[in-house]
């Protein structure tokens, strides 16, 4: 008995009282900033050296759909133009909203006009999901176990994982979306009831990652299936994923 | 001689490997395989040209340290039948079902020479993801039951065949592949040695200090770079530390299937100590953008240090009670003692690697039998139990997070600064082949990569430990009750996207 009330006073309490503002450390790899300075020499240092293709110049620009946050092109960047803050803040619904411009100031959002109506009144108190590895490495579900831990805890929102897609409102995908599980996902998706809500979580989702060239991905079925929440991050942190859905429940701006 | 003996992140010239006929080759494999200190740890083929392939054996001596490199010239026109070693060594039918499903190779006499992935560039184009032979059994008294390849849960798929008698499980197939993203292809077709250190880390992201840091040895072979000993320190901790931060999260899933939920939600709180060190530490909670071949971009310095060491003071002391808190509750025991016993002769027979074999009494470990880093100078006595059951796999977690621990912190103390280090593009042996190990927190992982007369990598091989430890599964829920399913998969939390590749 003492041994488990010391237990309980020494884990203390845990979880994060507002997901929607904590400050990580410094050194996470959040949303971008690309100052507008000139860059030298023709230099493309962080185009040339971009894992992903996420980067283009003139002007310089970023596409937080396909970044995975390796840092790089901050540190090999001459002029010091990017820096990744720490803001984890960065889901959209609109592709075009995750590109981050040089000299650009504002906030990720979700695009209001493309937030079907039905979502936040049928979803904003209660949202269950299915999740669909389609050819991740895990790290993702990691991070989307972690969303209901005792730290980040999305249960307290009515936001959960669960195991039938006949109990779901709506699937999560992580990974680039592979040949081999396609059908699967498929299966999984035309199972949930309608309306539903997919949401492509991680960059290997969103844009196919650094395996977008991969023999191995199909990814014809998002012609079909067109993503209500697009979730950047390798990856993402539980922060991001659980303020992405917020957002998109109407439950944040 | 029919071998040529390389050290663990040795390369050589390929012209160096002994080519062996087939009778040869099946002869020597088998006969280094008697000594119960020899283990293979790849053997692969990849295509030389058009019209050949090389296979390519290499087998570890726990005792000596050596690796034993070996290959066959296989030819693509005439396809000769060859005798399957399998036959004789059980531990070898992955390897050889993985040489049939790429290239067609037929192995007379292969027990079971099933799909393994169904890769993209596969042999037979007709085997598809969804037409997986399942073995079965026709009988009125038995029933099959299918689970996944979408399971309950937050986790990977895979498809799991079961044939019961009742409550009691006969036999278990599995089928995996679901995650087959093509990875050793783009190995080679992605250029620069930065965009595949970006690869190595997303092999399999729960052992992204373990792929990492072994394409990175790999890369310095064959570049001829010699790591300072601060970066090298710094690796050795990042393997540890991710060790034991993913037994700690295992623990608590394994808490989780048999519904303690006190364990389940403090083993997790805890995992968040040790993550959320290495996200101060390089910027991400799993250990990426820390390790990079030929450098070491987040060195550590004297606030890092302290970070480190109060992290895992904080971590140990609530770790401790509520470990010994746990493996004295008699409700946890029940369910994990005796539950998925994989015996010694089993775990041998199969080429049981990393924790499940240690489980099983079964010393091997890449940190003492091929010591890398700073291994050596720790003198890394691996830890073995002996029941091999679900207790023993839990409680070789706990006896190891105190492990990795100890060494953390008497590397941290030897650990001099250095300036960061960024990476650069590393100009590669030309004809070379090139062998590394290291042992993840599962086990094993190996990395093979030959390379072209310019240089250029010509093939890259990955072996992660599950594709040996699938097996254990399969066999240590035969006669148990269905329903021990979950905490036997979990107890040995294997990689799908590791085995698929
Ligand atoms: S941080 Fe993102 S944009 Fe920058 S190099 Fe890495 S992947 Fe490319
Ligand atoms: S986004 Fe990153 S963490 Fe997620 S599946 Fe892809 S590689 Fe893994």
């Amino acid at each position: 008995m003492f041994d488990l009330i010391k237990i309980w006073k020494h884990q203390g309490r845990q979880y994060i009282p507002d997901v929607l503002s904590v400050t990580l450390p410094s050194i996470h790899a959040g949303k971008p900033q690309i100052e507008a300075k000139s860059c030298k020499n023709n230099c493309k240092a962080c185009k040339d050296i971009c894992p992903s293709k996420a980067i283009d110049i003139n002007p310089v620009n970023l596409d937080l759909g396909k970044c995975v946050f390796c840092g790089e092109c901050e540190t090999l960047c001459p002029e010091k133009k990017i820096a990744f803050t720490p803001d984890y803040k960065i889901c959209s619904n609109d592709q075009s909203l995750l590109m981050i411009y040089e000299g650009e100031q504002r906030e990720i959002k979700l695009n209001p006009d493309k937030i079907r109506n039905e979502i936040k009144r049928l979803f904003g108190h209660s949202l269950k999901l299915r999740l669909v590895s389609a050819g991740s490495c895990n790290g993702c579900e990691l991070e989307l176990n972690a969303c209901g831990n005792v730290n980040f805890d999305m249960g307290r929102y009515g936001i959960e994982f669960l195991a039938s897609p006949r109990h779901c409102d709506g699937v999560v995908v992580t990974g680039p979306i592979v040949e081999n599980s396609v059908e699967a996902l498929r299966i999984t998706i035309e199972a949930v009831p309608h309306p539903k809500i997919f949401i492509l979580n991680g960059v290997c989702a969103v844009s196919g990652g650094i395996f977008a060239e991969s023999n191995a991905v199909n990814r014809s079925i998002l012609d079909i299936y067109k993503p209500d929440l697009l979730v950047p991050g390798c990856p993402p942190h539980p922060l991001t994923f659980i303020s992405g859905v917020l957002a998109l429940t109407g439950r944040s701006a | 001689m029919n071998h040529v003996i390389l050290k663990n992140s040795q390369s050589t010239a390929i012209s160096n490997i002994p080519l062996l006929d087939y009778s040869l080759f099946y002869e020597h494999v088998l006969n280094l395989l008697k000594d119960n200190a020899c283990h293979c740890v790849n053997y692969y083929a990849y295509k030389e040209n058009g019209e050949q392939l090389r296979m390519i054996c290499c087998i570890c001596n726990d005792n000596t340290s050596g690796i034993y490199v070996f290959s066959h010239i296989y030819n693509l026109t005439s396809k000769p039948a060859l005798e399957s070693l399998t036959a004789v060594n059980t531990g070898m039918h992955v390897y050889e079902r993985e040489i049939t499903e790429n290239f067609g190779v037929e192995f007379i006499n292969h027990p079971w020479n099933k799909p393994v992935r169904f890769p993209t560039n596969g042999a037979d184009k007709l085997k598809t993801a969804d037409n997986y032979p399942f073995y079965s059994i026709k009988s009125h008294e038995l029933h099959e039951v299918g689970v996944g390849p979408i399971h309950a849960g937050i986790i990977e798929p895979g498809h799991f065949r079961f044939i019961c008698n009742g409550e009691k499980v006969l036999h278990l197939e599995i089928h995996l592949g679901y995650q087959h993203r093509a990875v050793e292809e783009l190995f080679i077709n992605k250029k620069s040695t930065f965009e595949k250190t970006i690869l190595a880390e997303s092999i399999a992201g729960d052992s992204v200090a373990a792929n990492a840091t072994i394409y990175a040895m790999l890369m310095e072979s064959l570049g001829n770079i010699i790591i300072s000993r601060p970066t090298s320190i710094s690796r050795t901790i990042a393997i540890e530390l991710e060790r034991a931060a993913i037994h700690t999260g295992d623990l608590s899933a394994l808490c989780t299937d048999v519904a303690y939920q006190l364990g389940s939600s403090v083993f997790q709180g805890l995992r968040t100590t040790l993550i959320n060190t290495f996200l101060k530490w390089s910027g991400n909670r799993f250990a990426r953008r820390l390790i990079r071949a030929g450098a070491n971009p987040y060195p550590l310095n004297n606030e890092l240090k302290k970070l480190i060491l109060n992290n895992l003071e904080s971590f140990e002391t609530r770790f401790n009670e509520m470990a010994d808190y746990m493996f004295n509750n008699p409700g946890v025991l029940a369910r994990f003692e005796g539950t998925g016993i994989l015996t010694k002769e089993q775990a041998q027979l199969i080429n049981a690697v990393g924790m499940v074999a240690r489980t099983c009494d079964i010393p091997r470990d890449i940190r003492s039998s091929h010591p890398y880093y700073n291994f050596n100078e720790i003198s890394h006595k691996a830890i073995c139990l002996d029941s091999g059951d679900v207790q023993a796999r839990a409680m070789l977690r706990r006896l190891e997070v105190t492990q990795s621990l100890e060494y953390i912190r008497t590397l941290l103390a030897t650990c001099d600064e250095e300036a960061a280090t960024y990476t650069k593009e590393i100009k590669l042996m030309p004809d070379a082949f090139a062998i590394a190990l290291t042992e993840g927190w599962r086990g094993e992982h190996c990395h093979c990569a030959v390379t072209d007369n310019k240089g250029n990598l010509k093939h890259y091989k990955i072996k992660d430990p599950s594709l040996h430890n699938w097996m254990a599964l399969a066999l240590v829920v035969r006669k148990n009750d269905i329903s021990d399913f979950p905490v036997c998969n979990k107890s040995f939390d294997l990689s799908y996207c590791g085995y698929d590749l």
